[in-house]
């Protein structure tokens, strides 16, 4: 009895994957006037709104319509890491040059020179690293200084995978070369104290974000400004306290076209187009709207523009002589980040 | 492999009455406040630690009301996220069912050399973590991978696309059927089927007519098991997926997504659905066991 109908299950079952798999390899093949924009955590927020405003701005001047613009976010380090393993990104806007670089380095697939294609080293808008605290600020942190203190826990995620992290670590180095009068000594053992009062390293900037806020572990977040504001919007003023220290980096989060997949699909005047928007007064009001530091403030709402604080910011070339060196000599393999980074037992 | 000859599900489904002689108390000795004791703390902890999490998450699927519920799970990137969890479970499961049979089948009836070998073969899966075996098809498939120059000069999309996704899928979901099955067949023993060779039946007739019939029950609890863990796979996922939004994101990475962009009810609505179906797979076990207990016993005394 159960002969006919076994075998007629096993063979609808056969039948049935291998049309979904060739379904499957068809869709996927199919050719569509869609961007990917392979980008770092905190920006999910401001992209969904760039690429509407976008997507309509093109779509009314151009024959050739774009349908989507796709989302990929995570760690910059790690979103690098994808593009490099072949993730067929149209541009990439991440959390710093250095990672950038590392996917013109590997994969070939942009030139050494990308940064200089497009204005203001191709970074359309600036932020920097401020502290979040717990409302009324409890284990009163103020400035860098604050954050060696015993018992104070400071969350960041790991340098090694997230672009903020490294911004993050970057400032704190600088406030020490500063602090200490350059004495290397006191510099690295600033450092590994700051280190040492991280509980957690996540991956990225969002899963520390809600790490922070979210579980409620950590008394200061060292933070990207824009997700620092975006927490606070999110959650209500009641809950946490914004501090800027006396000092601090200028973030320079770069943007860029990946020549090899825009060539190979078809897409690099509408990547053009779309890194271009980010700097029309359009895409710069957007940007100071998400908290990002505009470059060019006159475009923006200026009630958007009073929010960011006047902070102390020091550059990466000043200090560190650029992301090459900085990457080589802090995160590399046996940088100072290894050298100092000692997991609590 | 010890647990190869004893059938997982013997404990719940023989009838095991039979073989109590005595009381059970008699035999262990335990006062009664002992007893209720650990029964109190196993329930317990079975409700802390199963039961409220399960609540949880439809309550905070709940947070946002019906109507915010539905927003969730029909915004375009979750309806997306769920036709290709459904996509890659619906090629996964079939192809783990045709390989898993076909694997226990050699496996219980017949004797060759590096037997043991692939029985190990089978479970590496389960003892690999996840991450590992997403990250070996990057290694093997990926731009900077093995095979990444050919596949890029052919056109082919493997990694960061539907077939990466499906293969990583396939490899951690590969032991589920194959395991059920094992121990089942090897219980059996071949004596029916050499009865119908005997009898002049063709051996594909053997198959379907008496290999297949014999063990219905533990193939179908290894289907269920295999679709479970294929709708809900992460790990493995996570690093094949790429996570582009509307294109090669799963309800898993789904979920994730959601939370981390401060849109917990929608997570939790979307992960409720996830929750559902296995609540569905346990029903459809526990309705099964239910109404056809007999038969299934039946089947594995043999």
């Amino acid at each position: 009895m159960p002969r006919p109908l076994i075998h007629r299950l096993v063979h609808a079952g056969l039948v049935l994957g291998a049309f979904s798999l060739c379904f499957g390899i068809v869709a996927g093949a199919r050719a569509q006037t869609e961007l990917l924009n392979v980008s770092y955590d905190p920006t999910r927020e401001l992209y969904r709104e760039i690429n509407a405003a976008f997507i309509a701005e093109w779509n009314a001047k151009n024959a050739k319509k774009i349908t989507t613009i796709r989302q990929s976010h995570g760690g910059s380090g790690a979103q690098a890491r994808t593009v490099i393993d072949g993730l067929n990104a149209d541009v990439l806007t991440l959390a710093l040059a250095g990672d950038v670089d590392a996917v013109a380095q590997r994969s070939k697939k942009l030139p050494e020179n990308w940064q200089s294609r497009l204005p203001q080293n191709s970074s359309p808008y600036t932020s920097t690293i401020v502290f979040l605290v717990r409302k009324g600020n409890p284990k009163a942190i103020k400035d860098w200084g604050d954050l060696v203190k015993p018992g104070v826990q400071i969350i960041t995620p790991n340098p090694k995978t997230s672009g903020g992290a490294r911004w993050n670590y970057l400032a704190a180095w600088a406030y020490a070369e500063k602090a200490f009068n350059k004495d290397d000594a006191k510099v690295r053992d600033y450092v590994a104290k700051l280190l040492a009062n991280v509980p957690v390293l996540d991956t990225g900037a969002r899963g520390a974000t809600t790490t922070f806020t979210q579980r409620g572990i950590g008394d200061v977040f060292l933070s990207w400004e824009n997700e620092a504001f975006l927490a606070l919007k999110e959650f209500g003023p009641d809950k946490f306290d914004i501090v800027v220290p006396s000092l601090s980096i200028l973030a320079e989060p770069p943007v860029a076209i990946v020549d090899a997949n825009v060539d190979a699909k078809g897409t690099r005047a509408e990547a053009q187009a779309y890194l271009d928007f980010l700097y029309t007064p359009k895409g710069q009001a957007i940007i100071a709207k998400h908290f990002y530091r505009p470059r060019n403030p006159e475009a923006a709402d200026p009630k958007d523009i009073a929010n960011f604080p006047k902070v102390d910011l020091v550059t990466i070339d000043a200090v560190f002589g650029g992301w090459a060196k900085a990457q080589a000599t802090h995160f590399g393999d046996g940088g100072t980040f290894d050298q100092l980074y000692k997991p609590a037992r | 492999m010890s647990d190869a000859t004893l059938p997982r599900h013997d404990a719940a489904a023989a009838p095991a009455p039979a073989a109590k002689p005595q009381s059970a108390r008699s035999v262990v000795g335990e006062s009664p406040i002992i007893q209720a004791a650990l029964i109190t703390v196993s329930l317990a902890f079975l409700l802390l630690f199963l039961l409220l999490p399960l609540i949880t998450v439809f309550v905070e699927a709940g947070a946002r009301g019906w109507s915010g519920y539905r927003e969730a799970i029909t915004e375009p990137d979750a309806v997306s996220a769920i036709r290709l969890t459904l996509l890659v479970a619906a090629i996964a499961v079939p192809f783990n069912v045709v390989v898993g049979v076909a694997a226990a089948w050699a496996i219980a009836k017949f004797e060759f050399r590096g037997k043991n070998l692939l029985i190990s073969l089978i479970d590496l899966p389960f003892s690999v973590s996840p991450v590992i075996s997403g990250l070996v098809y990057v290694l093997l498939f990926g731009a900077q991978g093995y095979l990444g120059p050919f596949l890029r000069a052919n056109g082919i999309e493997i990694i960061f696309a539907l077939p990466g996704l499906v293969l990583a899928t396939i490899f951690v979901t590969f032991p589920f059927v194959a395991r059920e099955l094992i121990p089942h067949m090897q219980a059996i023993g071949s004596t029916d089927e050499e009865a119908a060779l005997t009898l002049g039946a063709s051996p594909w007739r053997v198959f379907f007519s008496i290999t297949l019939p014999n063990v219905k029950w533990s193939l179908f609890y290894g289907v269920l098991l295999c679709n479970a863990r294929a709708m809900g796979e992460f790990g493995a996922v996570a690093v094949v997926s790429g996570k582009i939004r509307g294109l090669t994101n799963t309800m898993p990475l789904h979920v994730e997504i959601l939370y981390n962009e401060y849109m917990s009810a929608a997570a939790f609505a979307v992960a409720s659905l996830l929750a559902g179906l296995a609540l569905v797979t346990l029903a459809l076990k526990a309705l099964l066991e239910w109404r056809y207990g007999d038969a299934i016993a039946a089947s594995r005394r043999h």
